[in-house]
């Protein structure tokens, strides 16, 4: 008895290892004003102190509406974005305060495939010459291996290694895709974001890219940060989900607690309000249904960033400040007034 | 209830330099007073295209109507005369798009915009129009409507201007409206508000819609009927109960197992996938455009002859399929073939 306890529990500290930790991470983007004399007036506070771990194998969702800072999270983790404050840890190492070569160097532990599949492929590019050029700027491998490598990528991805001398064009919304996560995979590396990878693909498709997916992350043994407003699909292929409102993560926890006790009035309503495919379920639910619509970051309401449009405010969340993460239940976090 | 909408027929192709585009393939349907047709389907099966081809709102060239009509109250749009169809659009019918901010023009008035079709079609002067689309602002719940009607297009976030747009649709009291994806473009939260609010409006003004969407889940919410679109193409129809809990196409029936739901869990398996991407358009569709993604029900003859739609013999009236293999009876012959390699 004794003997399984421990061994479980090391299989859970196993699991565990944190390979990204994030620490009140800032991304304000200035607003400026005058002609000649550039002065900032002002800041949009895209991502305004955000604190989460992500653990190895596993797959954090961040989700949250548009304008809530989820992409821009993504971004400032990989350092496409320089962070205004905090720090960001990857496989030990600061992040935020490498330079040049040393963070090249990190990078290629760390990849990202964006949304659009027509948008962010070179369309003057073979797949080729796409997929491998992450190995020629990080020079690896010669010429002719990097072609059997590319094929071999291409053949994991799904897709014919005949096609390496295509161009983009020539493939549907779903192929290109691939073609994506062909080149985030071109470098082996351990943590990937994927920016809502599925939502411009059709209906059909959408299985067919996650999927892919969930297939290659236990292949490779891959992190996912994969950011979505599609709860459905999230609630599906995350382990854990963070929920963004305004800047700020307002609820993280394991999928299945947050889904089945949702606690912050926000994920509630978010959750309430994604349609359910049946007619039957969908006659009996009650949504709750948000007034307005998300106040402009660079003039978050005072006291809770919620207050506009929380349906349970009292006084107190106008007054206090924005409330703080706390833990309900093992790993389930909460930022509410009115919950703790 | 009488048909409010009859379309027969319907066939519309575009003539392009890389070819002819064959976009709708072949669609008839009625639609009664006050009902609410859901239309599912993914880019290029027709759904948008084949409303536009009613509204005669497509580019001729290189798009042209081959053959068909659509009857509505007695009279066949296809044939009416450009000032003619002006008078139906907007007045009769209306359409509200998927991107508020592309379909609303950005250097008028909100207000210049909601009076142009008041005192268009039903004849206002520019103070009872102000004061009508002052109410309909107000109606659509947009707060300090009076004033909101001297901004512009931008002033307004994406989930104000579908307001707006629907305020627009609304505003001649159309018996029809077209709504085709008004909530794709927009957040959850903001979808689920705009749902409630054509719902209500649906109901007050009892008019009759068609949603043309993606989304398998609003059309749960909001629809009467379901019609299942592929290829051009009608694959399956129906009352909206029926078709979901009783597919009898395969194209359904994948569309439904490859959804993840929100509000159970998943299990963590796999999803369900459909092999193969959509057809190519610029292919003349024969046969059952569906069967080369279709490996475990189709049949030699879904390749060469196309399936009509017709009633589904053991489901309730006005439930059709146009498939030529049983799914039901494939269904249940693939279960014991399994439990039999199992054993």
């Amino acid at each position: 008895m004794e003997i399984k306890t421990a061994t479980a529990s090391q299989e859970t500290k196993q699991q565990r290892e944190v390979i990204l930790s994030v620490r009140g991470l800032k991304k304000y983007f200035p607003i400026t004003s005058g002609i000649i004399v550039q002065r900032q007036v002002g800041a949009v506070k895209a991502v305004d102190a955000v604190d989460f771990d992500v653990y190895k194998g596993e797959t954090l969702g961040l989700v949250g509406e548009s304008g809530c800072g989820k992409s821009t999270t993504g971004r400032t983790v990989l350092q496409l974005y320089r962070p205004t404050a905090g720090s960001v840890q990857f496989e030990g190492e600061e992040l935020t305060t490498l330079r040049g070569e040393e963070l090249r160097r990190i990078r290629r532990r760390m990849q990202i495939i964006f949304q659009d599949p027509f948008a962010s492929l070179n369309p003057r590019m073979t797949v080729g010459n796409i997929v491998s050029e992450p190995l020629v700027i990080h020079n690896v491998y010669n010429k002719k291996q990097r072609r059997e490598f590319v094929e071999e990528l291409l053949v994991k991805v799904g897709l014919n290694p005949f096609y390496i001398n295509r161009y983009p064009h020539e493939f549907s919304g779903g192929q290109r895709q691939r073609i994506g996560i062909a080149r985030a995979l071109a470098l082996n590396p351990s943590f990937i974001v994927a920016d809502e990878p599925i939502s411009a693909l059709d209906v059909s498709i959408q299985a067919q890219v996650v999927n892919l997916l969930e297939d290659l992350q236990k292949e490779l043994n891959l992190t996912y940060l994969f950011i979505a407003h599609d709860l459905s699909m999230v609630r599906h292929i995350c382990d854990r989900v963070a929920v963004m409102y305004l800047g700020k993560i307002v609820e993280i926890g394991p999928t299945n607690l947050v889904y089945n006790n949702p606690l912050h009035p926000y994920t509630q309503s978010l959750l309430s309000a994604v349609p359910v495919p049946d007619p039957t379920v969908e006659e009996q639910r009650q949504r709750i249904i948000l007034g307005g619509d998300v106040p402009s970051p660079a003039n978050p309401p005072k006291g809770c960033n919620f207050n506009t449009r929380c349906p349970v405010a009292v006084d107190y969340c106008y007054q206090e400040p924005d409330p703080e993460l706390v833990e309900i239940e093992p790993g389930h976090f909460v930022a509410c007034h009115r919950v703790t | 209830m009488g048909v409010l909408l009859e379309v027969n027929d319907l066939v519309t192709r575009f003539y392009t330099q890389e070819g002819i585009v064959y976009a709708v393939n072949g669609v008839s349907y009625t639609l009664n007073e006050g009902e609410t047709l859901g239309i599912v389907g993914e880019s290029g099966s027709g759904k948008s295209v084949h409303a536009l081809s009613m509204l005669g709102l497509i580019p001729m060239p290189p798009g042209k109507i081959e053959r068909g009509s659509v009857v509505f109250q007695g009279r066949d749009l296809v044939k009416l005369s450009k000032d003619e169809m002006r008078l139906v659009r907007g007045a009769e019918i209306a359409m509200i798009f998927q991107d508020p901010m592309t379909s609303l023009n950005p250097v008028l008035t909100v207000g210049t915009q909601l009076t142009e079709g008041l005192k268009l079609h039903l004849g206002m002067n520019q103070a009872q129009a102000d004061r009508r689309a002052a109410e309909l602002l107000d109606m659509v719940g947009i707060p300090d409507a009076r004033k909101r009607l001297a901004n512009y297009p931008h002033q307004f976030s994406g989930g104000m201007r579908q307001r707006v747009m629907i305020a627009i649709g609304l505003s001649c009291n159309p018996k029809l409206l077209i709504a085709d994806e008004p909530t794709t473009a927009l957040d959850v939260t903001i979808q689920a508000q705009i749902i409630e609010l054509v719902k209500r409006l649906r109901d007050e003004l009892k008019m009759a819609m068609i949603w043309i969407t993606h989304d398998l889940g609003v059309v749960a919410g909001i629809s009467d009927t379901i019609q299942v679109m592929y290829g051009g193409r009608i694959v399956e129809r129906g009352p909206i109960k029926a078709v979901f809990e009783n597919p009898r196409s395969a194209y359904t029936l994948g569309l439904l197992n490859s959804l993840p739901r929100v509000d159970a869990d998943g299990g963590g398996g796999r999803l369900h996938q459909i092999e193969g991407s959509p057809p190519d358009m610029r292919i003349e569709p024969i046969g059952d455009s569906f069967a080369p993604r279709n490996p475990l029900y189709r049949t030699e003859r879904c390749f060469t002859e196309t399936p009509p739609l017709r009633q589904v013999e053991d489901s309730v009236p006005g439930h059709l399929v146009a498939a030529w293999y049983d799914l039901p009876a494939l269904r249940k012959k693939h279960e014991m073939e399994k439990l039999k390699h199992g054993n």
